[in-house]
C-alpha cells in the first residue's frame, strides 16, 4: 500500500468514527435539550403565577393614580381574581340550570372552534404566502412590486379589515355554498398569517449560495428542479420561525375577527359574553383568556411537529 | 538545461479538439464603467489532456472556465465543446464541474450529494446509488457515505464534490481552484488522487489555479494568462517529448523545477509589474 493510500484510509476511518460520534452526541444533546425546555416552560408558568399573586398581595386594591392617570392596575378581587379562583370557576356550571355545562367545558368547546378556524387561517395564509414567495423568487420585478405591499398590508388595522371582509364576502357563494361568517374569520386570520411566511420563505428561497445555484445550472437543471431540490429544502430553516409567527398571528386574527364580525361559538365571542358577567364572576373572563392561551400552545406545538416533518422531508425526499 | 519549447496561445487547428475557445472577449458592466475580463482568448484542448489556467488574481481565468461551462456567455467569440456550442454541451451534460467551495447540500447525506446530478437527469434510484457508491470508493470515502457534509473535514468535503463532478463520467471535467482552501498536505494528496482518477477515466480536465507548482505537477500544458484584461501570454508544455515524466517523486525532478521556472518567467513577462511581484500567484 502506498503512503498516499494509507493516509487516505486513515483519514476516512477516523472520519467515519467522527461521524458516528457526532450523531450520538447530537441525539444525547437533543434529549437533554427537550428536558431542559420542559423545565424552563414549567418554571416560566410558576413565575408568572407567583408574580400575579405577589402583585395581588402587595398592590393597592384600587390601583394607583398619578395626575389622573392610572399607572398601577387595581388588585381587587374584581379586577385580579386569585389564580385558584380562575381554576375553580372552570368547574362551575355556566348558567344556573340543572343541565348546564361547566365554564370549563364551554371554554374548551369555544377553544376547539377557534383552534380549527386558526388552523384554517394558518393553512390558507401560509399557502398564499408561500406562493407569493415563489413568485417573488422567480421574478425580481414581482419582488420589487409586491414586497412593499406585503409589509404595508400588515399596518392596516385588523379591526377595520374584519367587517370589510364580512361585507365583501356577503355577496359571494362558493360552489353553491353561501358565504358564512366563519369564512370571513378564516380570511382575516389568513390576512395576518400570510405576511411572515411570504417574507421568511422569500429569504429562504434566496438563501442558497451562488456555488450551489451554479451547480444546478451546470447540471442543466430546470427552474422547477432547482426550486424543488435546492430552494425549497434550503428555505426550511427560514420557514419554520416564520410559521411560528404566522400561527400566533392567525390565533389573534381569529379571536379579533370573531368579535368584530359577531361570529358565535369561538373564544372571541366567549370573552365578550364573560366580560358582561364580570361584575358577578370576574374570574370567567380570565378563564376565557386561559382558553385563548391554550390555543396558542397547541398551535405552537403543531408547528413544532411540522418543523420535524419538514426536516425529515427535506432529508428524505428532496 | 535547455528551455522548454513553447507554442503560442492562439489557435492552430480545432479539428478533434475537446474544447475550442475562439477569440473570446468578455466585458462586464460595473459600477466604475466596464470590466474587460477577457481579451481575444483562443485556446484548443485535446481529448484526454489536462490543461491548467494560471495567472494573477482577476486575470479572468475563472471567467474563461465559466465561459466553457456556459455559466457566463462571452461578449463576443465562441466556445465549442466537442464541436457543439457550450450551451448545447451543458444541456447534454457533457461536463462535470467542481468549485473552490465544495458546495454540498447540507441536508443530504454524502451519498445523496454525489447522486444529485444523476437524480436531476432522471437516473433510476438503484443505478444512481450504485454509481455513487462506486465513486465514493474511488475517492476513499465509502465508509462516510451516510454522514452529513457538516461532519466531514474540508478535504473530505472537496473529495465528495469531486466525486459528484464525476457522477456522469463526463468527457470533460472543469475545476476552479478545487484545492485552494485545503492545507498543503491534503492538497498534495488530492493532486495525486486527481492524477490517478484522470489516468483511470481518460477525462479531459481544465484546471484553474493560482499555484505554479500545482499547475506544473498536474498539467500536460500550462496556459499562462496576463492581468486584466486577461489574455493568453504563453502556453508552457509540461509533459511530452523531453518533458516531465510522472514517475518517482515528480516534485523532486529537475524537469519539475525547470517547468516551474518557465511558467514563472511567462507570468513575469505577461505582467506590467516588472518588480518581480506576480500579483497573487503563489510560488509554493
Amino acid at each position: 500500500m502506498s503512503s498516499d493510500a494509507a493516509l487516505a484510509t486513515a483519514a476516512t476511518t477516523s472520519g467515519g468514527a467522527a461521524a458516528g460520534r457526532a450523531r450520538l452526541g447530537r441525539m444525547a444533546r437533543s434529549g437533554r435539550d427537550t428536558g431542559r425546555r420542559v423545565v424552563a416552560v414549567g418554571a416560566a408558568v410558576v413565575l408568572l403565577l407567583a408574580a400575579w399573586e405577589t402583585y395581588k398581595a402587595v398592590g393597592p386594591a384600587d390601583g394607583l393614580e398619578l395626575l389622573g392617570t392610572r399607572v398601577l392596575p387595581r388588585a381587587s378581587d374584581a379586577a385580579m381574581p386569585h389564580t385558584w379562583t380562575v381554576l375553580a370557576v372552570l368547574g362551575e356550571p355556566e348558567v344556573a340550570v340543572a343541565a348546564s355545562r361547566t365554564v370549563g367545558e364551554a371554554v374548551l368547546a369555544a377553544a376547539a372552534t377557534t383552534l380549527l378556524l386558526s388552523l384554517g387561517g394558518l393553512a390558507l395564509g401560509a399557502g398564499v404566502g408561500l406562493l407569493l414567495a415563489v413568485a417573488m423568487a422567480r421574478l425580481r420585478v414581482v419582488e420589487h412590486g409586491l414586497l412593499p405591499w406585503v409589509l404595508l398590508s400588515q399596518t392596516v388595522p385588523l379591526i377595520a379589515v374584519a367587517p370589510l371582509v364580512a361585507g365583501w364576502g356577503g355577496g359571494i357563494a362558493i360552489m353553491g355554498r353561501p358565504w358564512t361568517s366563519e369564512m370571513s374569520v378564516v380570511v382575516v386570520a389568513a390576512y395576518l398569517a400570510f405576511a411572515p411566511v411570504a417574507v421568511g420563505a422569500l429569504r429562504g428561497l434566496q438563501s442558497p449560495a451562488p456555488a450551489a445555484l451554479e451547480l444546478f445550472t451546470a447540471s442543466a437543471a430546470s427552474w422547477t428542479q432547482t426550486l424543488v431540490r435546492l430552494r425549497l429544502p434550503a428555505s426550511v430553516p427560514y420557514l419554520v420561525p416564520a410559521l411560528r409567527l404566522s400561527a400566533a398571528a392567525a390565533v389573534v386574527g381569529v379571536v379579533v375577527a370573531e368579535i368584530s364580525t359577531g361570529t358565535r361559538g369561538g373564544i372571541g365571542r366567549l370573552v365578550i359574553e364573560y366580560a358582561q358577567q364580570a361584575t358577578t364572576s370576574p374570574a370567567r373572563v380570565y378563564a376565557a383568556v386561559l382558553g385563548a392561551a391554550t390555543i396558542g400552545l397547541v398551535v405552537a406545538g403543531l408547528v413544532a411537529l411540522l418543523d420535524v416533518a419538514l426536516r425529515r422531508a427535506r432529508e428524505g425526499a428532496s | 538545461m535547455s528551455a522548454p519549447t513553447r507554442e503560442t496561445g492562439s489557435a492552430t487547428t480545432g479539428r478533434g479538439a475537446r474544447v475550442e475557445v475562439r477569440g473570446v472577449d468578455q466585458r462586464f458592466p460595473a459600477a466604475s464603467g466596464e470590466v474587460h475580463a477577457l481579451a481575444d482568448v483562443s485556446l484548443d484542448i485535446a481529448p484526454g489532456e489536462l490543461v491548467s489556467l494560471i495567472g494573477p488574481s482577476g486575470c479572468g481565468k475563472s471567467t474563461l472556465l465559466r465561459c466553457v461551462a456556459d455559466l457566463v456567455q462571452p461578449t463576443s467569440g465562441e466556445v465549442l465543446v466537442d464541436g457543439q456550442s457550450a450551451r448545447a454541451a451543458r444541456l447534454a451534460h457533457r461536463y462535470g464541474i467542481a468549485f473552490q467551495a465544495a458546495g454540498l447540500l447540507e441536508w443530504r447525506t454524502v451519498r445523496r450529494n454525489v447522486e444529485l446530478p444523476l437524480q436531476l437527469h432522471g437516473v433510476g434510484k438503484a443505478e444512481r446509488r450504485a454509481r455513487a457508491e462506486h465513486l465514493l470508493e474511488l475517492v476513499g470515502l465509502a465508509d462516510v457515505a451516510d454522514a452529513r457534509p457538516s461532519q466531514l473535514s474540508g478535504g473530505m468535503q472537496q473529495r465528495v464534490a469531486i466525486a459528484r463532478s464525476l457522477a456522469e463520467d463526463p468527457p470533460l471535467l472543469l475545476m476552479d481552484e478545487p484545492f485552494g482552501a485545503l492545507d498543503e498536505m491534503t492538497r498534495e494528496r488530492m493532486q495525486a488522487e486527481l492524477l490517478s482518477l484522470r489516468a483511470a477515466s481518460g477525462t479531459t480536465v481544465v484546471f484553474v489555479t493560482h499555484s505554479i507548482p500545482e499547475a506544473v505537477f498536474l498539467s500536460d500544458r500550462v496556459v499562462v494568462m496576463s492581468p486584466r484584461p486577461g489574455r493568453v501570454v504563453d502556453v508552457v508544455p509540461v509533459t511530452g517529448e523531453g518533458g516531465l515524466e510522472r514517475t518517482g517523486d515528480v516534485r523532486e525532478a529537475p524537469a519539475f523545477f525547470d517547468r516551474i521556472t518557465a511558467v514563472r518567467e511567462a507570468l513575469r513577462g505577461g505582467s506590467d509589474d516588472t518588480g518581480g511581484g506576480r500579483g497573487g500567484v503563489e510560488d509554493r
